[in-house]
């Protein structure tokens, strides 16, 4: 049905003849650009004239209060939220308002919801299955085939999180922690340009949080097949915020209240005041 | 709810396919022994109707074996709906209108097939059009006369209704009760429509007087059993492609969709390419289904759209279990040979049974017959997953 | 000389009040015995009683020259029994007995002996010999002028709305011989209705036999039928400028009579559109509030509107207090059958929308069967009481139904009563939380439950409420819920979930257009379209007219 509506679009070239997935272009440095971009709900600014620039291979931790708009950002970036105004691109290419969510997805931005959200009736193998990089249209879906290679690559993942013993166990009877890490590990299957971590280390061990640490600071500026990945972690535990933050954006109803370095940020009488004042 | 439908599910490594996607079923335990009963049974019934004569207590009559092909084409109309509800989560309050187009499609053929031999000889225009002073044929009736355009209508006119009907609902993210809402009202609208003497396809009366079919006459047993034994083959094959496609990785997207709608798109997949994709399979099963129906019971009329039919068929699936196919069989079996007998001998009890059916499926048994044996399976010791995958 | 006359007159006096005393006697004793003091109503009763027999007598004793005045005096009397007396004695069936005096009216003069009855109180006296009956003689002339006067006579009565009847009936039949009385009359006539209406049935003879053109102008935006014919019969003249003035005036009727058909066809969207709102209403309540799918909610209906029929059962005598009573009945026996409903099964469904739509949905068919079962399964006749059935004349191309009016006012009602439930009450306020965040607000210590169950209770109630309004409009059968189900689920989802003022503007709206399209579609297609429109307008805004917006939207 798209087809016949694109072929009477004749003044725009027909999708079928672009190149499916254009690289992201990222020579001018950002991967990741939000400006002026504003939100409300019934009245209420979720999002208020945010800016923000993610830099190609960079981690980037960002906090904020409860309501600071932090879970409506990552929905305005993912596609699942439009904005009312303002734009968001991806490179300086893609103009994510333009898109939705499978189209994002497929451009290489991954997500991380706040509540773990897996596929619960699956099997971990086949979650990690539907995550895996493949062309994740309805034909090609349905004909599918496993191999070896693929096998390999799920496995590699499974090692990662650390589930390989309960690879055909369903999602649904995992620890909340466990949850976690299998959502990590679609994350690392679709082998994004762009990470979206919403809360990682909520539900885990001490023990757990040092490996999501080292695990997020080695996805940062790691290069795969299609280039470097970024990662952006949106956190409330300041402690693992502080054992992997490089540059920290403090968000304020709506808007960045504040940008710098830990220490930069937690010395700073604005934020200190909404923020940490509160919980410290 | 993805709780309740997940137990459905014995997890095998084997599930992820590395065969073609259409052979996958046949390496199924639970699929090889449902096509053995099945073919089983159909075969039993015709030894039985052939090998003793009328009289014989063992001789299976023509009347029951019409009967069975009756709840044959229900059996599939069940698996249709299954597919997309069990699987995709999408309750259609109206796969009824798939089955009663198919069977329209079939009707108006059947209806080309009388020729002159209807109640005023007219070889050109069926007897509701000479009745109500029509003097040519309406223009969608033309082709009907031959059988294999009539054959690719039984498919293609559900099948572009669900399509168009689906694309327009699953790109605005219509789902859940609404979904089932619009549904509802959709085999209302065409109800009503098809109720009207102006449509061409016989009003209230509908489509019926039927002669013969592909030049058998659709009196003589044989073609009766004939009939029986293609349903039953309709059956068969409309299993395996709905078991191809949920045991294939589209299969896993689909209850992918099902479970955390939002979770699949940001994972890349079209969601409402997806739903739409099975929608439609969905929609031509459940025509082929009506299509084997129509020359069975000899009539088509618009009462096959009522709302109430399309939801009886949702019980079906309820009460024989969700996401499993089989359970979508057995529920369509039950409870249409509880109808048979309920309306033999107390016709007014049904309704109550029917009710009640509802609401006890619902609130007591929400993983069907079909959860039941599967919990009494399960008592013994699982296979472990290392054994399934070698 | 001078003393003849007055002695005369003295004397004509002295007679006439004896004769009026006798027979205002005879009048007042049946009445009077029973209470001694006599109304207002009956005093003028008999003060009327009084001059009609001193008229009738005038009418017995007088010359046939005296006779023709009488007759004129009672015409003008405006007693409304004048035409029934003037007709009998022009049938020669007016009479006098002879023992009594009293004035009788014969309806049967064949045989020996008459069936007569009193012509003043119209009670019916048996038979009497024919020889006591002396009819009151009368001539062709007089019958000429009776006829004449007879024509008119329904003009003169006291009653407005039945003289402007009877001057809305005299259009297109005024004959030569009536116009000079008719004139008289218009001149007299003071109520400005029943005068333009007598204006216009002169008009229409004036058109018809003298072609004239100021006879146009008179009937130029007249609605009526009668004044259209004329118009038209002129439009055909051999005149051209009478037939040009014809037609312009005639097109301006068509005009006119254009923006009443509208009027008309929003009036009766409006009322089926507060039907819909009646019965989608209870429906937005529970679907909103708890998200339930509740497929017996026109089960819940049809309970009202056999509520209704039960009531008027239990009182026969009274429909219209039985129909008042129902309200509260219906909405009781509805809401407590929602609440056995939610708490027996709903209940144990929570956060299964499509489940609980399939267990209501067999909840309805077992009510429906119980019905049939119990009560009948052919349909109940439910008795509209007198001061709801009839119509309000708004003008002659435009009248409406007094049950629809009764209706949409009984709908605005609920409607504003549900409002103020929701807006003012703490239940309201609870139910609104409930809606927003059910969690938090349960949290906050509200009880959902509790909510659940008079929401559940409030929803259905209005359910039954719809029923007792639909109990007067439509059959009360066990099928009266089905027919609107669909309808009412349409209703919701056009408005959006969990607005009651998306309810009413989609509720009226749907009704509108369907009774828009009924003219050219017919009803069955009008129908389909308005569903295929609301599956169309699903896809452009899933949410409804009025979309609950942000996260809550989302639970």
């Amino acid at each position: 049905m798209n087809l016949i509506k694109e072929l009477a679009q004749r003044d725009q070239v027909f999708s079928f003849m672009m190149p499916s997935v254009s690289p992201v272009d990222v020579r001018h440095g950002p991967i990741l650009y939000l400006e002026d971009v504003s939100v409300s709900f019934d009245g209420f600014k979720a999002i208020n004239n945010l800016n923000l620039t993610i830099d190609d291979g960079e981690l980037r931790c960002i906090i904020g209060p409860n309501g600071a708009g932090k879970t409506t950002m990552m929905d305005i970036i993912t596609g699942k939220t439009r904005p009312d105004e303002g734009s968001v691109w991806f490179g300086s290419r893609h103009n994510l308002l333009q898109m939705n969510e499978p189209e994002i997805a497929s451009l290489g931005i991954g997500r991380k919801f706040q509540k773990p959200t897996v596929f619960e009736a699956l099997t971990i193998f086949e979650n990690l299955e539907l995550a895996m990089a493949s062309d994740k249209r309805v034909l090609p879906t349905l004909t599918a085939r496993m191999n070896g290679e693929k096998r390999d690559r799920i496995e590699e993942v499974l090692t990662i999180i650390g589930l390989e013993t309960q690879r055909y166990q369903r999602a649904g009877v995992l620890s909340h922690g466990q949850k976690q890490w299998l959502e990590i590990g679609m994350l690392l299957m679709q082998q994004p340009r762009l990470l979206l971590v919403d809360e990682p280390v909520a539900g885990m061990t001490e023990q757990e949080m040092e490996r999501t640490a080292e695990l997020l600071t080695r996805l940062a500026g790691h290069k795969s097949s299609h280039g470097r990945q970024s990662v952006v972690v949106v956190e409330h535990d300041m402690g693992f915020v502080r054992s992997i933050a490089r540059t920290v954006t403090v968000l304020h109803q709506g808007s960045v209240l504040a940008e710098g370095s830990m220490d930069k940020v937690s010395s700073d009488p604005k934020v200190v005041e909404v923020y940490l004042g509160e919980g410290h | 709810m993805s709780d309740l439908i997940s137990s459905h599910q014995a997890p095998s490594a084997n599930a992820v396919n590395s065969r073609h996607w259409l052979a996958q079923p046949f390496t199924e335990k639970a699929t090889q022994r449902f096509l053995l009963v099945l073919l089983g049974a159909v075969a039993l019934v015709s030894v039985l109707h052939l090998a003793f004569p009328e009289g014989h207590p063992l001789h299976v009559s023509t009347y029951t074996v019409t009967l069975l092909g009756k709840y044959l084409c229900y059996a599939l109309l069940a698996v249709a709906v299954d597919l997309i509800w069990g699987y995709l989560g999408i309750l259609s309050l109206g796969h009824g209108a798939f089955f009663a187009l198919g069977g329209y499609a079939m009707g108006m053929y059947l209806m080309r097939q009388i020729g002159d031999r209807g109640v005023y000889g007219n070889p050109d225009l069926p007897d509701f059009m000479v009745f109500l002073n029509w003097d040519s044929l309406p223009w969608y009736w033309h082709g009907f006369d031959m059988a294999w355009f009539a054959f690719a209508m039984v498919v293609l006119a559900p099948g572009i209704l669900a399509l168009v009907f689906g694309f327009l609902a699953f790109r605005s993210r219509v789902t859940g009760v609404y979904l089932s809402i619009i549904t509802q009202a959709l085999t209302f609208a065409l109800m009503l429509a098809f109720f009207r003497n102006e449509m061409g396809f016989g009003g209230n009366n509908g489509l019926t007087d039927f002669k013969d079919l592909l030049g058998f006459d659709l009196r003589s047993d044989a073609t009766r059993l004939g009939l029986f034994i293609g349903s039953g083959l309709a059956l068969a094959v409309g299993y395996i492609l709905c078991r191809a496609i949920v045991s294939s990785k589209l299969g896993r997207v689909s209850v992918a969709c099902r479970d955390a709608e939002a979770r699949t798109r940001f994972l890349g997949y079209r969601v409402e390419r997806v739903q739409l994709f099975v929608f439609v399979i969905s929609a031509m099963l459940a025509g082929v289904a009506g299509a084997f129906y129509v020359p069975q019971v000899g009539i088509i009329n618009p009462g096959e759209f009522s709302p109430l039919f399309s939801i009886e068929v949702v019980v079906w699936v309820a009460l024989g279990g969700r996401a499993t196919l089989y359970g979508a069989v057995i529920g369509a079996l039950l409870v249409n040979y509880a109808k048979t007998v309920f309306t033999g001998i107390m016709p007014d009890a049904w309704l109550f049974a029917l009710g009640a059916l509802f609401v006890l499926v619902t609130v007591f048994l929400p993983q069907g017959i079909a959860g039941l044996m599967q919990q009494r399976f399960r008592r013994r010791p699982e296979p472990t997953a290392e054994e399934n995958a070698a | 000389m001078s003393i003849r006359p007055s002695l005369r007159s003295a004397l004509s006096t002295l007679t006439a009040l004896l004769m009026l005393l006798s027979a205002a006697a005879v009048q007042a004793a049946p009445q009077a015995a029973p209470d001694a003091q006599a109304t207002p109503q009956q005093q003028k009763v008999n003060a009327q009683d009084t001059q009609a027999a001193a008229l009738l007598n005038q009418l017995a004793d007088g010359s046939y020259h005296n006779k023709a005045k009488t007759i004129e005096q009672i015409a003008d009397s405006s007693d409304e029994r004048a035409r029934q007396w003037l007709e009998a004695f022009a049938a020669n069936k007016l009479a006098r007995l002879e023992d009594s005096g009293e004035f009788v009216i014969i309806i049967k003069n064949r045989g020996r002996h008459w069936t007569i009855a009193n012509a003043l109180t119209g009670e019916p006296m048996g038979k009497r010999s024919r020889r006591d009956i002396d009819v009151i003689r009368v001539n062709n002339q007089l019958r000429n002028q009776l006829q004449d006067i007879l024509s008119v006579i329904d003009l003169k009565v006291s009653d407005p709305e039945r003289r402007l009847a009877a001057a809305r009936d005299l259009r297109g039949k005024v004959t030569a011989e009536m116009t000079s009385q008719l004139r008289k009359v218009y001149v007299d006539e003071d109520h400005a209705e029943v005068k333009s209406a007598l204006e216009e049935a002169l008009a229409i003879y004036q058109l018809d036999t003298q072609q004239d053109p100021e006879a146009i102008e008179i009937l130029d935006g007249s609605l009526s039928s009668e004044a259209r014919a004329a118009l038209n019969r002129a439009a055909q003249s051999d005149q051209p400028e009478l037939a040009a003035a014809a037609k312009k005036a005639l097109s301006g009727i068509q005009d006119k009579l254009k923006l009443n058909r509208a009027a008309e066809t929003l009036y009766f969207g409006l009322s089926l559109g507060s039907v819909l709102v009646l019965a989608a209403i209870g429906l937005a309540i529970t679907f909103g509030v708890m998200g339930v799918i509740n497929m017996a909610h026109g089960e819940l209906m049809m309970l009202g509107a056999y509520t209704t029929w039960g009531m008027q059962q239990l009182l026969p005598d009274s429909p219209g207090l039985a129909l008042v009573l129902s309200i509260p009945a219906g909405f009781l026996v509805a809401a407590l059958v929602g609440i056995g409903i939610e708490r027996s099964v709903i209940r144990h469904l929570q956060g299964r929308p499509l489940e609980t739509l399939l267990a209501t949905f067999g909840i309805s068919l077992i009510l429906q069967q119980l019905v049939r079962t119990v009560i009948s399964p052919l349909n109940r006749t439910v008795i509209t009481p007198e001061w709801m059935s009839g119509s309000i004349m708004i003008n002659e191309a435009l009248s409406l139904t007094l049950n629809r009016l009764y209706i949409m006012g009984f709908a605005a009602l609920v409607f504003i009563g549900l409002m103020m439930i929701m807006r003012k009450t703490r239940l309201g306020l609870e139910v609104r939380a409930v809606t927003q965040n059910r969690a938090m607000a349960r949290a906050m210590g509200i009880r959902a439950t509790r909510v659940d169950i008079m929401t559940f209770g409030l929803g259905s109630g209005v359910a039954g409420l719809a029923g007792v309004a639909l109990s007067q409009i439509t059959n009360v059968g066990p099928n009266l819920g089905q027919n609107y189900i669909i309808d009412s689920f349409m209703v919701v989802v056009f408005g959006g979930v969990g607005n009651l003022w998306g309810t009413l503007v989609a509720g009226l709206s749907l009704g509108t257009l369907n009774q828009l399209l009924e003219p050219w579609a017919g009803a069955v297609l009008a129908k389909i379209v308005v569903l295929v429109f609301i599956i169309l307008f699903i896809q452009k805004r899933p949410r409804g007219l009025f979309p609950q917006k942000g996260r809550a939207a989302e639970g």
